[in-house]
């Protein structure tokens, strides 16, 4: 589906939310929203999105929404929705929608918990790599040499691989996506809600983020690109059917499992205040992190292929 | 030849809709009292002492003798908050846990009554370690004593049963909208049998109807969608937190109706927000919960054998707290003595505390004496109780 036809689609996210300038996350769900459509339910575990969909009475979401405890968005979302499977309604998208804190760390087994159960709701993680809401703190998500207000000489660990722990669930549809290309975000949304009645479905965001990269607010789309670009963040889909995975790399990380292809990470570092002080071994681990990240790719894709 | 015949047995009786009484453990009896209250979705964890309901609900509806959406989550946090989701959704939700699960669950349990969600659960008292104690001790459920929950403390295996099916009643109740918990003591409640009479189903149904709520906030038919639990200015949190304690307050309203109607329809009654025994002409009064109330009780009668003036005051509900019901039984006695198994470290038994505020706040200035026993599970004997009441009289 082209831009232009995605952008006609009805927009759930209203204007006047309180979002930062240049914030990803609300690009992020502008598009699901658009993609999941009116029938869906929201749950928000606490993240900058219980604060800028508004203060009540006011609210920009425009679909139903329950606010949820920090840890607690995938099980709320279970009980919701066995409570509607059990009034009889089917056609029910139900949601949750958090950041890295609230599903990498504080909320992982919940997620965990709810994969394993195969319980029929879709999960999305826009990964801004902190808790930028509680004011830019390190999180299982921050990659190494991040300046955070916790790590003030850089993060020395390197980013959870969130996405891969959800494949190793064995849920049925597991993808990544980038804020920097939309439209791949709105298809892979779309293709999780195909899969309903069929378990879990996972989506992982990059959401680069202005305040706690330290970038410009109009760099958002760019830096999204650039992650990717240079393989700091690899795109890919994939689905379990009857224990076998049909894992596959999506554009434009196709072609970039050649190092080569890449564009230099130095492009992606140079543009975020957060890497200023960051040493070279913290280079080292951070290309330590893309290796491992790739390498696991390497190892699905040879699943996959052995078809 | 046993099996075959315990087959049997178990057949007939489970098909059976006439009330019987048979011999239930506590655990058994509070699942009954969700079974009976066809509640429809259950979310819990395993914890001992707790672990007999979630199986004995578990076996039901595998056997399809039951039908409920069972969640058998990863944690007692991701429980009630999978009921909190049905619950807002629209559905009758049951949970049961115990000391530990009940610690790990706190902010849900917060967040369930703060949401003002009808979840019912049963807590099956037990000591919060260090030390490893499975043993029955009231500090788990009385942790939560000001989260906005509705707490009813049960003496017996037929009141967990019953307290169960009235939580329901009374949680639901437009005027109340409160979550209830039900407290029945670990291993002195939950693994003692006793005689327990189920109920016909269909009585329980004309007393509990069907749970279908006109205010349910995750209603995907809703034309007009709205966000539910969102920042709220201090200014407006203020009204919320006040309307809570307004609908516990008149909650008391509704207790006494729900317990009159429920001994008309089942000639069963437990007491409504306390429950007397032979208080009056007493000059000491024992007051206490749980099955304590029940030692207390037998504690008075053989001391008024003696020609003692003992009377024993068992509170039913601990919130909302019964105060001015308490007051008028109290306020003519000399001595109050408050037996409990609890202990606020650095201060006094809890019950006790709450007996000295509403005394005090209704103007009399009886003694009250505190006392706590039994602690992680240590034996409460009759003895014990009347070694007090004789050095206090």
């Amino acid at each position: 589906m082209s831009l232009k036809e995605i952008i006609s689609k009805p927009d759930l996210l209203l204007r006047g939310h309180s979002a930062c300038p240049g914030c990803p996350s609300t690009i992020a769900l502008r598009m699901a929203l658009k993609a999941l459509g009116e029938k869906t339910i929201l749950v928000i575990p606490a993240s900058c999105s219980s604060v800028y969909q508004g203060v009540y009475p006011g609210v920009s979401f425009n679909v139903i929404t329950y606010n949820v405890a920090f840890a607690s968005a995938a099980a709320v979302a279970s009980g919701i929705k066995r409570a509607l499977t059990k009034k009889g309604y089917t056609d029910v998208n139900v949601v949750a929608w958090g950041g890295d804190g609230g599903l990498v760390d504080i909320g992982l087994a919940t997620v965990s918990g709810a994969a394993e159960r195969g319980e029929d709701i879709i999960v999305i993680c826009y990964d801004n790599e902190a808790y930028m809401n509680t004011g830019i703190q390190r999180s299982g998500a921050t990659p190494p040499g991040a300046w955070t207000t916790t790590t003030w000489a850089g993060k020395t660990e390197i980013k959870k691989p969130m996405p891969f722990i959800l494949l190793d669930h064995g849920v049925r549809y597991v993808a990544t996506t980038s804020v920097g290309y939309p439209i791949d975000i709105y298809n892979k949304v779309k293709k999780a809600a195909s899969f309903r009645g069929e378990g879990l479905r996972y989506i992982h965001i990059l959401a680069p983020d202005p305040p706690g990269w330290r970038f410009d607010s109009s760099l958002t789309i760019e830096l999204g690109r650039l992650a990717v670009e240079t393989g700091f963040w690899p795109l890919w889909e994939a689905e379990v059917i009857g224990g076998k995975i049909k894992f596959r790399l999506t554009p434009p990380s196709t072609t970039l499992i050649d190092p080569s292809k890449r564009v230099p990470l130095e492009r992606f570092i140079e543009k975020q205040g957060r890497f200023r002080a960051m040493k070279e071994w913290h280079a080292e681990k951070l290309r330590q992190q893309m290796e491992l990240y790739w390498e696991l790719v390497r190892a699905f894709l040879s699943l996959s292929s052995g078809e | 030849m046993i099996n075959s015949y315990n087959f049997r047995f178990s057949e007939v009786y489970w098909c059976s809709n006439v009330p019987r009484t048979i011999a239930l453990t506590g655990n058994e009896a509070a699942a009954w009292g969700a079974r009976l209250s066809r509640v429809e979705v259950i979310a819990a964890y395993p914890i001992t002492p707790q672990t007999q309901i979630v199986e004995k609900l578990s076996e039901w509806i595998e056997k399809g003798e039951f039908n409920a959406e069972f969640i058998r989550v990863e944690s007692e946090h991701s429980a009630m908050a999978a009921v909190a989701g049905a619950s807002a959704a629209g559905a009758r939700t049951f949970t049961a846990t115990s000391s530990h699960g009940f610690a790990y669950m706190y902010e849900m349990i917060a967040w369930v009554a703060g949401a003002r969600l009808p979840v019912v659960m049963g807590v099956v008292n037990r000591f919060i370690g260090p030390p490893w104690n499975i043993w029955a001790d009231w500090m788990d459920a009385l942790s939560a004593r000001d989260l906005g929950w509705i707490q009813i403390w049960a003496s017996n295996n037929q009141e967990v049963l019953d307290s169960i099916i009235q939580a329901y009643k009374i949680a639901e109740n437009k005027h109340v909208l409160l979550p209830v918990m039900v407290s029945l003591e670990g291993f002195v409640l939950s693994h003692t049998s006793e005689p327990v009479q189920i109920h016909d189903q269909e009585l329980v149904d004309q007393f509990l109807p069907e749970y279908n709520p006109p205010h349910y906030v995750l209603n995907p038919e809703v034309s007009k969608p709205f966000a539910f639990g969102n920042i709220l200015w201090p200014w407006d949190t203020v009204h919320l937190r006040w309307d809570m304690h307004k609908a516990m307050l008149n909650a008391k309203d509704t207790i006494k109706k729900t317990v009159k109607e429920y001994e008309e329809l089942f000639g069963i009654n437990h007491g409504d927000l306390i429950k007397e025994y032979e208080t009056d002409g007493a000059e000491v009064v024992i007051v206490s919960m749980a099955s304590i109330a029940e030692t207390a009780e037998n504690v008075a009668a053989e001391l008024r054998k003696e020609g003692k003036r003992v009377g024993s005051l068992k509170v039913r509900f601990f919130r909302p707290f019964p105060s001015k019901e308490i007051v008028d039984v109290l306020k003519d006695k000399n001595k109050v003595i408050v037996v409990e198994r609890d202990l606020s470290i650095g201060h006094d038994g809890i019950l006790a505390m709450e007996l000295r505020s509403v005394l005090h706040r209704y103007n009399t200035e009886i003694p009250v004496y505190s006392v706590s026993l039994g602690l992680g599970g240590d034996e409460i004997l009759p003895e014990q109780i009347k070694k007090v009441v004789n050095k206090v009289i």
